[in-house]
Parts: C-alpha cells; structure tokens; sequence
C-alpha cells in the first residue's frame, strides 16, 4: 500500500515534466496511477471477502508514537476501487477534454494525482493521525483543483470558501480523534472502533468527528461549497466532487457507525442533517439552469441521502448505503463527464439554450441516459437495486434499531420525497441537455442581462434571472467532440447496469462490511424482491417524479416566487465579514502603533506580576549589609550620578560621556565584586561604545529634540519608579531566595580537570556553557550584519578602502582639495618613488591638513603593533589568567578603531584589508566547527581535549582544543567592531566627503 | 549554606539604573532610548552579580583559595551579555542613522500602517480589500456561465 502511495506521489511530481513532453497524452500515463490501485484492489477481492486484509506498518516518527499504518477491509477495498477505477477514467477523459493548448495542465494533472494518492492514503490508512493528514491533504489538493483557473474571481473565492469551510471541519475532526486516541490509548482506527470508548468523551468527539464529516461531505448547513466549487474543470466536478473528497464525509461516517450509531447525538445529527440536506439539495436542483448546477445541488442531495443511509446504524442500511455509494460514484461522475461533453460540444451548459443535442450526439445522450436511469433509481440499474434495498431497511428501522415508529416512518416519507425530486431533477437534466425543444432563450437574451441587472437596480444580486423562451430562437450550435470523450462516461454507466444485473454479487462482496454494525438482520441487494410494499412505493415515486418533471414550468416559477430563507452562503461572507471587521477592530484596539505605550504596558504588567509577588510571597532577607567594600560606594555613587546627569543632558554628546563615566564605574564594580574579567571587557566596551557613539552623532543635530512632554514626563518617572522598586525588591529577595548549592559548585574542579584552564569563567565560555556562547557569537553576527545593512542598504558591505583608490580631488574628512594628487605622490614624475617608497605615516596623502595630527598618528603607529601582541596574549593566556577571546577582540577593534581615528579610512583598510563578513563566518564556524570536529571523532558537541607535549627551547606545552573555540570568538567580535568602523565610521565619511548626505546644520539643530 | 545577605550599595544602584533607564526607554527619540537601554543592561548585569551571591576573590583556580571565589556562572553569563549589549548599541546607532537619514530626526514614530488600520476600523471601512468575503452580487448561474473549460474546441470548423 506504501508502494501505491508512492506510485502516486512519482506519478504526480514528474506530471508536469510528462505534460511538456508529451501533451495531453501524458494523462494516459498518468491514468496508470489510479488505475494501478484499483486493480491492486481487485486482486484482494476474495481475500478481503475471507477477512484476510492486508495490513503494512511503518514506524514514522517512533517518539511521538507516529505510525505509518495501512489495512483494508471491506470499507476500504470499496472506497479503493471508486477512487481509483473513477480517477483513471476521469484522467483518460482529461486527455480529450482539454485542448492541447490549455494552460497549466502539467500543474493540474500533477495535482490531479497527488488528489488521488491523498484520497488512497485516506480509506487505507489504520492510524487515525495519518487518516487526518491524508484528509487535509484532499483539502489542500481540492483547494487547488477549484482554484485552477486562478485568474478567475469566482474560481478564487469559491476555491477560498471551500478550503475554509472544510479545513475547519477538519479541525474540529482532529480534536475527535485526539480525544478518541486518548481515551483508547491507541490511534489504531481498528482497535478504537472495536473498543470504542463512552461517556462524555465519546459525546465530544462524536460532535468533532461529524462536524469533519459534515463539512467535507457537503450536508446542510455547510452544503454551499459544494455548488460553487463547480467553477473547477468538469473532471475536478467529476471526480472530487461527485465519486472522491465528498465521499471522505461519508467514509468517515461509515467507518465510526459500527461504534457509534446507536449514540442519540449520533443518530439525530445523522438524520437530521441527512434528511434536510436529501430534501434542499432536491429542492434546489429543480430550478438551476447550468447543467453542472443541476448535478451539483443533485450532488447535495445524494449525499445527504448516502449519509443517512450509513449512518442510520442497521445492517440493511449499511449495505445499501455502500451500494449507493457505489452506484453514485459511477452515475454522477459519468453524468458530469456527459455534461462536460455537451459543453465542449455547444459551448453552453445553459439547459434553456440547447435544442437538439441528443440528435446530434446519440451515443453522448445513451451515456446521460444510462447514468440519469442508475440516478433515479429506474430498474434494473445499481441506483434501483441500492435504492430498493435503502427503503426496505428504513422500513425496518423500528424493529431492528428500536427506533420509534413515528421516526422512522418520518425518515421514510423525507427519503420517498428526496427521491420523488431525484426523479424530477433527473429527467429535466437528460431533457435538458439532450431534449429537442420548441423554444430556447436566445443567446442575446443571456448576454447582456447582468448589465440590465444593475442599471435598473430593480432585480436583487442573486435572483435568478428569467429570461423568456422564444419560439424559433437558434439553439447553441453543436460540433462532435472526439469519441474519447464519450467512452469513460459511456463504461461508468454500462457498469452501473452491469452490476445491478448480478446483485447476489454486491451482496456477497459488501456483506462483510455491514456485518461490523452491531443491530439489525442482514439486508439484502435483489433485483426483484416480489410484489412487496417497497415496490410499490417505488412505483409511486417513479409516478410522482415524472409528473413533477412534466409541470416543471410550473415549479420553476413557484420555486422563483417562494420565500428561499437565508441562504447559507450569504450567511457565510456574511459571518467571514464580520470576521473580518471584528479582527480590525481588535487590531485597532490593541495595536496601537506607540512603542512607548507598548513599553508602558509591559513595563506596567512587569511592575504588577513580579511586584505583587515580590511583596506577597517571599521573606525578606535577615539580614542587609551595606558594602563589602568601602570603595563601593564610591563607584556605585559615580554610577548613580552620572545616571542621574544623563537623564538631565539635553546634548547628545554630553549625554554620551555621562554614560561612559557611569559605565566604567560599574567596571569597578565589577572588579570589586570579584570579577576582572567582567571589568577588562566592561571597560574596553564602553570605550568601543564610546567611539561609536561618537561616530554615529555626527549625523545626528547636537541636541535632543525638545518636546513639550511635561505630562507625560512624570508618569514616565512613575514608571520608572515602580520598575526600579521592583527591581531592587528582587535584588534584595533574588538572593536569598536560593534553595540548593550553585550548578558552579564542582566547576573550579571540572575546569580544571576537564577543561584544562584556571579561568573558570572563560573555560565556562568557551568549554563547560560553549554552547551558550555559540548562541551569543551568533547574535553578535546578526548584530553587526544588521548594522552594516542599515548604512550599505542594498549590499553587505562596501568595498575595502585602499590608499592607491583615494579619491584624486578629495581628502578624508576634508572635502574638495585640489591639492589631494600633489600630497598623494600621484604627480607622475614622483610616483615612481611613491610605489616603492614605504612611507612610516601614510595618512598624510589621503587625509585633509587641517585634520592631521602628525602627535596622534606617530603614537598610534608606535602602539598598534604593540595593543595586537597584546590582544593575541589575551586570547592565548585567557585559558588560565583574565582574558579571553571576547577581551582580546576588543582590544583588536580597539587597535583598528585608534587607527582609524588618527588615519582616516584608507588608514583602516591598510590596517585591516579584509572583508568584515569574512572573519564573523570565519569566526563563527571556527567556533561552530570545532565542536562538530568533536563529535565526528566520537566525543559529544564541543567536548575539548587537552594536548600536552613539552618542546625544545620553548619548554612545556599545553593546548587545550577549545582555544579554536576562543579564536572563534576572537575573530566575531573583531569582525563587528570592523564591520561598525566601516559602515558608521568609512562610509559615513565618504557620504559626507562627496555630499550625499549633508550633516546637519549645528544652529538649525540647537534652534529645534 | 553560603552568606547571601544582599549589598545595599548594589542594589541602590541597581534600582537607579532602571528608573533612569525606563524612563528614557520610554522617550521618542531613539538615541536617548538606546541611552536607556545600556543603563537598564548595566543594571541587570548587576542584579546578576548580586544574585549569585556576595563579592569575592577572583575565580582563578590556584590564585585565590577556592572557598573565597565569587560565582563563576553569572560573571560567564555577563560577560556575553556586555559584548551583544555593545552589538545592539551599533545596530540602534545605525538605526538612527538611517532614520535621520529618511526623516533627518530619530524619533521613533508611531507605526503609520496601525494608524491606518485603526481609523478605518473606526469608521468600519476595511482596511484590506479581501475579494474572497465580498458579496459577488452575482447569482450561481450567472457566475457559472463564466466558469468555461478550456476544452478541445472545435467548433471553428462549423457542425461535421
């Protein structure tokens, strides 16, 4: 069965490579993928008829107990046959059906299959998981096929309303069968229905299930989809929506009836649902004029009528429920093949325009008539033998399921009246299509009508429109499609009278099937049962339908004055719209747009959650000291006033030094608190921070805007207030809140013997929590990749700035200078000497005079080397002594950040000519990569070893693997800081050199 | 069990830096959020410390004796959180940036696409035309006559 599914899913995906190849023929390739299941399934035949059913299992996904599940009893081998036999014969009419010029037949004959095998995987699958996702993906599959013609408005929505309405039946169908697994403690369909579970549990997922199949299978008050789905293809009609998909409903309802039919929710959903939508559905079909909406409301109605027969919970029932799911799936979609033919013939399905089709076209019209005589249930045909043994069981309903007479007679005369309009309807249909008439309505009378529609205003949207017959109008003209056409058709209805001539057969075959339900005596499919009081009722409705048929006039002008109710697909959008206005509204109420709003109302339920707590279920501590140390206080009272300073500063520039002071005095704070690692990079950060900041504002006006915020000012205080409070509430409960010794008991122990460094937090970095690290190295990554975004917008970065490209009538940080060439050596007599010359302090050609300081620039070329060294020496001693990769790369950045600032940025790229992007993904997989090279030589993700050999003049030697690890990092954080220095500071440099953004005006900026 | 009596200074300090640091959170222009921002991150990098337990020696195995170290874990844990807050002040810089650059000021502006939904939603006007929800103020038969099949045409050559 996994074979066949397989078959399916290649036939699909190469679908459209065989449409290019081949045309349309390919369909006749395509049609072996169905065809392969249904003969698979004529070969169980017997087997299955024994009880021996093939079972396949496949563990999936063993951990969340997924299966991969397949059996087929009788049930199944049915619905294999249908979908099978129907979709080969319908792919075959799809190779003359379409013209070979039609767009998007690859996609559909790909999609086309993938349907089939969904539908396949569904009635096989034993796993109620499984089923659901073959079930959605019938959806998904069907949502595809209505909305083939995508350009199409109508195609659209109905494919939108369809997927909508039955993905939410799906839903509810899942949440069924989840109560159902969990009840049983099993998701094998099998075992569930044997064992099925009671109570109110079954009472839920018995609402969930039918709502799934109510929706899928098109009943009241969801049956709408089904008619407007009619904007698919003719084939997609044919077989998804008339032998396929909608029969999933109807498989689901037969596959829980054996456990559940006796249950009161389930037996008056069934009959309810099924009974109202046998008689709309019939009612409806009367007055449509499109030919395909006759079979469509047809449809409706059949379903209805199909339900209730496998739901109603008896045996007899239950067999002729299966018949007459069988004998559906042939005459409707034969019947809409027929349709399809007539319209690729006249070009209209309009019944009131065609005249004469039958004439034309007789072996068309024998296939119509053939499917028409199974539909109305005329001996001997297989809707007759399924529709005899139907009445005959809900006659018998009372004594075998112990319903009440009243109940039963009243589904009766619902199914004799659902079948009296069945007979209407299906006449007209055949008279439609094929009858010679003596008036048709002219063409024109159809065209511009809509137009009048509206202009008049006086004829609601949705009222049928009456157009007149004329006597002597010209009725379509009819061509002769090829015959290929008509055959598919022509089999589906010769099969339909075939097997009502052998009903002992049926019988025998489906039997086992209707043996599972748990009441009612056996029923029986016959051809001829005697004189007996089903006979004659179906007499009676032969009778009455046909006389329904002969004042169709009559009834169709009745129906068009009749009060019609609310119709459910204008209740639909209506309900979708007020969705829709509800959503706005909530957005609107919620969304506001403000960031800081939506901080304050963070920030305000942070203050109430974890305030409230705080102060009502924790202990306050014992005991409160003040410092550890005296020098605390001394930091902590520079760290308070330069916060406080840096709320008051209305320059940016101020701002920012305040902000600086106060983060070096939390670096002390740091290293009094024990932690000189935290201070070392606490301290080079915000001397990075410091410069970028620097940088950045030199675009931005000297001032903070000023804003008549007065009000707002105190309840931003308010705020801040209650979120310091909080806070410091936690910081004095966090403490003692602790309950078990700190995880970093062991970890002077482990660093050491494991991870072979003294530095317990750097080998916690980059060894015993590496795993953090990588996460934080990866922000760093995004970080700087964002920045670099931000200022380059439509690349990653700009090109490297290199002293030989110096703009010839420019300097850095200058503007226009004609002198630049003479400065740069670029006079040609002296450029031969600049070539080789290497000169010690090289800014000097590319920066403006007035800008240099030769001080400054002679220090830093004296330091830089000496602040690498020194940075390699962190990363190398920061195993064992404070350090690190993390501090070693901002000492780097620092080195290119002094470098810049006293050179310019042709300086920064002789200092650093590589591509920032290249050291953060160097530095990234170098971090990244080293653990995996741990796990592929058979240790766990980043486990690091340790290396020790002792080595002539330089002594011992130990390396430990994680310092690729620390070189990882090392090269990320050089990367951002070079990446901030190329885009905010080069780049910066070079827009405003050339002009193409201007800096803003000092006066302009302190005025606003 | 080990000394957790919490430092006063500290948690002073802790307290001011939030207050500072929302109320300038809450602000309109972006530079001075990002301000608040790096004093609410140097406030929560001291609750850290705090919170793992009182000041000690440095954790350098051999240095010091073990008993007298401070916790390794939250300084770990920190001395990312210094180096990505240094990440996000470039990138909030940049953002500035660029905003001076569209707007030439850094105010955070409220969002003009919720400005929208929410005056239409006011005056119940949709804000996204959904086709799918409209009325069609078409009949099934009217919308089924425009649902044509490509088929194999052949009516061009007249009745055969």
């Amino acid at each position: 069965m996994l074979l066949l599914l397989a078959v399916h899913l290649a036939a699909a995906l190469v679908a459209p490579v065989l449409v290019r190849l081949w045309g349309r023929r390919a369909f006749w390739v395509l049609a072996l993928a169905p065809a392969s299941a249904a003969v698979w399934a004529l070969t169980w035949t017997s087997r299955v008829q024994a009880g021996h059913m093939p079972v396949e299992q496949v563990s999936w996904i063993p951990q969340l107990g997924l299966e991969l599940t397949f059996r087929m009893d009788t049930l199944s081998w049915f619905m294999t046959l249908v979908v099978g036999g129907v979709g080969a014969l319908v792919l075959v009419y799809c190779s003359a059906y379409f013209s070979a010029s039609a767009h998007g037949l690859g996609r559909f004959g790909g999609v086309f299959v993938a349907f089939a095998g969904a539908m396949l995987g569904l009635v096989l699958s034993d796993d109620m998981i499984l089923m659901f996702v073959f079930w959605e993906l019938t959806t998904v599959m069907s949502y595809l096929l209505i909305g083939h013609y995508s350009e199409r408005k109508a195609s659209r929505r109905a494919a939108m309303q369809a997927i909508i309405i039955t993905t939410a039946g799906g839903l509810a169908m899942l949440v069924g069968v989840v109560l159902l697994g969990e009840a049983t403690g099993t998701y094998r369909l099998s075992e569930v229905i044997a064992h099925p579970p009671g109570g109110t549990t079954a009472t839920v997922a018995i609402a969930c299930l039918l709502a799934g199949a109510v929706t899928k299978s098109a009943l009241i008050p969801f049956h709408f989809w089904l008619p407007a789905a009619m904007a698919a293809p003719t084939p997609v009609s044919a077989y998804l929506h008339a032998a396929a998909m909608v029969k999933a409903g109807v498989y689901v309802v037969a596959r829980f009836a054996p456990a559940y039919s006796t249950h009161q929710l389930w037996r008056w959903t069934i009959i309810v649902l099924g009974c109202g939508t046998l008689l709309l559905g019939g009612y409806r079909a009367l007055r449509q004029h499109d030919l395909k909406l006759v079979l469509a409301f047809g449809t409706v109605s059949q379903l209805g009528l199909i339900t209730l027969l496998v739901g109603l919970g008896t045996r007899a029932t239950a067999l002729a429920g299966l018949a007459m799911l069988g004998a559906h799936a042939m005459f409707k979609a034969a019947l809409f093949l027929v349709v399809g033919v007539v319209d690729a013939a006249t070009g209209t399905r309009d019944l009131r325009r065609l005249s004469g089709v039958g004439k034309e076209l007789p072996i068309t019209a024998l296939a119509g008539a053939l499917g028409v005589a199974s539909m109305i249930g005329l001996p001997p045909f297989a809707g007759y033998v399924a529709k005899e043994a139907g009445l005959e069981g809900i006659e018998h309903l009372g004594s075998d399921a112990g319903m009440q007479g009243s109940a039963a007679t009243l589904v009766l005369v619902c199914v004799a009246i659902g079948s009296v309009l069945t007979v209407a309807y299906g006449l007209r249909l055949w008279w439609g299509a094929f009858g010679t008439k003596s008036a048709v309505v002219p063409e024109s009378a159809l065209v511009p009508e809509s137009v009048a529609t509206q202009e008049d205003g006086a004829v609601s949207p949705g009222t049928v429109r009456q157009a007149v017959p004329l006597v002597g109008a010209e009725p379509a003209p009819i061509s002769h499609p090829s015959l290929l056409l008509v055959w598919p058709a022509l089999v589906l209805g010769l099969l339909g009278l075939g097997v009502a001539l052998l009903p002992g057969l049926g019988e025998h075959l489906l039997a086992p099937y209707a043996d599972t339900y748990p009441v009612g005596e056996p029923g029986h499919l016959a051809l001829w049962a005697g004189f007996t009081p089903t006979f004659v009722l179906t007499l009676v409705i032969l009778a009455a339908g046909a006389a329904l048929f002969v004042v169709r006039d009559a009834v169709e002008r009745w129906q068009s004055r009749a009060y019609r109710g609310p119709e459910a697909d204008r209740v639909y959008r209506r309900s979708m719209r007020r969705l829709d206005d509800v959503a706005a509204d909530v957005t609107a109420a919620t969304q506001r747009g403000s960031l800081p709003l939506y901080l304050g109302i963070v920030l305000a339920v942070f203050v109430a959650g974890v305030g409230v707590t705080t102060v009502l279920g924790t202990s306050w501590p014992d005991e409160v000291r003040v410092w550890e140390q005296p020098g605390q206080a001394a930091f902590a009272a520079a760290a308070i006033v330069s916060a406080v300073l840096v709320a008051r500063a209305r320059r940016r520039l101020k701002a920012v030094i305040l902000l600086g002071i106060g983060g070096y005095a939390v670096a002390g704070l740091f290293l009094l608190q024990g932690a000189p690692d935290l201070a070392l990079t606490q301290v080079l950060v915000e001397t990075v921070t410091l410069v970028v900041f620097v940088l950045a504002l030199r675009r931005l006006p000297p001032y903070f805007s000023d804003r008549p915020l007065a009000g707002s000012r105190w309840l931003r205080l308010a705020i801040g207030l209650a979120v310091g409070l909080t806070v410091a509430g936690v910081a004095l409960v966090a403490p003692g809140a602790r309950v078990h010794l700190p995880v970093t008991e062991h970890f002077a122990d482990e660093a050491v013997t494991w991870g072979g460094g003294k530095n317990i937090v750097n080998v916690t970095l980059v060894d015993i929590r590496a795993w953090d690290t990588v996460g934080e190295i990866s922000v760093l990554l995004v970080a700087a990749t964002g920045v670099a975004s931000l200022v380059f917008l439509s690349r990653r970065t700009g090109s490297i700035f290199r002293a030989e490209d110096a703009m010839r009538d420019r300097a850095v940080w200058g503007g226009p200078d004609p002198m630049a060439p003479l400065r740069r050596g670029l006079d040609p007599v002296r450029n031969e000497a600049a070539a080789t010359d290497r000169e010690w302090l090289r800014a000097g050609r590319t920066l403006a005079p007035n800008r240099r300081s030769v001080v400054f620039e002679v220090v830093v070329r004296l330091l830089f080397h000496t602040m690498i060294v020194y940075s390699v020496f962190l990363l190398f001693s920061g195993h064992n002594a404070p350090g690190g990769g993390f501090a070693a790369g901002l000492v780097t950045g620092i080195a290119l950040t002094v470098r810049y600032l006293a050179g310019g940025r042709y300086e920064l790229g002789e200092a650093a000519p590589v591509q920032p992007g290249v050291l953060l993904g160097l530095g990234l997989f170098l971090s990244a990569g080293v653990g995996i090279l741990a796990m592929l030589v058979g240790g766990s993700v980043l486990e690091s070893w340790i290396f020790e050999v002792d080595i002539p003049l330089l002594g011992h030697l130990k390396l430990v693997t994680s310092l690729f690890f620390d070189v990882g990092v090392y090269l990320v954080v050089v990367g951002l800081v070079l990446d901030i220095l190329r885009s905010l500071g080069a780049e910066l440099d070079r827009r405003a050199e050339t002009g193409e953004d201007e800096p803003f005006d000092d006066l302009a900026g302190g005025a606003r | 069990m080990i000394d957790m009596a919490p430092n006063l200074v500290l948690v002073v300090t802790i307290a001011v830096m939030f207050t500072v640091g929302v109320y300038l959170v809450l602000e309109r222009s972006l530079s001075r959020v990002l301000i608040g921002i790096i004093l609410l991150g140097n406030g929560a990098n001291l609750l850290f410390l705090v919170a793992g337990g009182r000041a000690g020696r440095p954790p350098i195995v051999g240095l010091e004796p073990e008993g007298q170290m401070s916790d390794p874990l939250p300084q770990a844990m920190v001395l990312t959180a210094i180096v990505i807050t240094l990440g996000m002040t470039a990138f909030l810089l940049a953002m500035a940036y660029r905003s001076w650059q569209l707007n030439r000021h850094d105010e955070v502006q409220d969002d003009v696409e919720d400005r929208r939904i929410a005056r239409l939603a006011a005056i119940d006007l949709r804000a996204v035309q959904d086709a799918d929800t409209e009325e069609s103020g078409q009949s099934l038969d009217e919308e089924a006559e425009e649902a044509r099949d490509e088929t194999d045409d052949r009516r061009e050559g007249g009745p055969s």
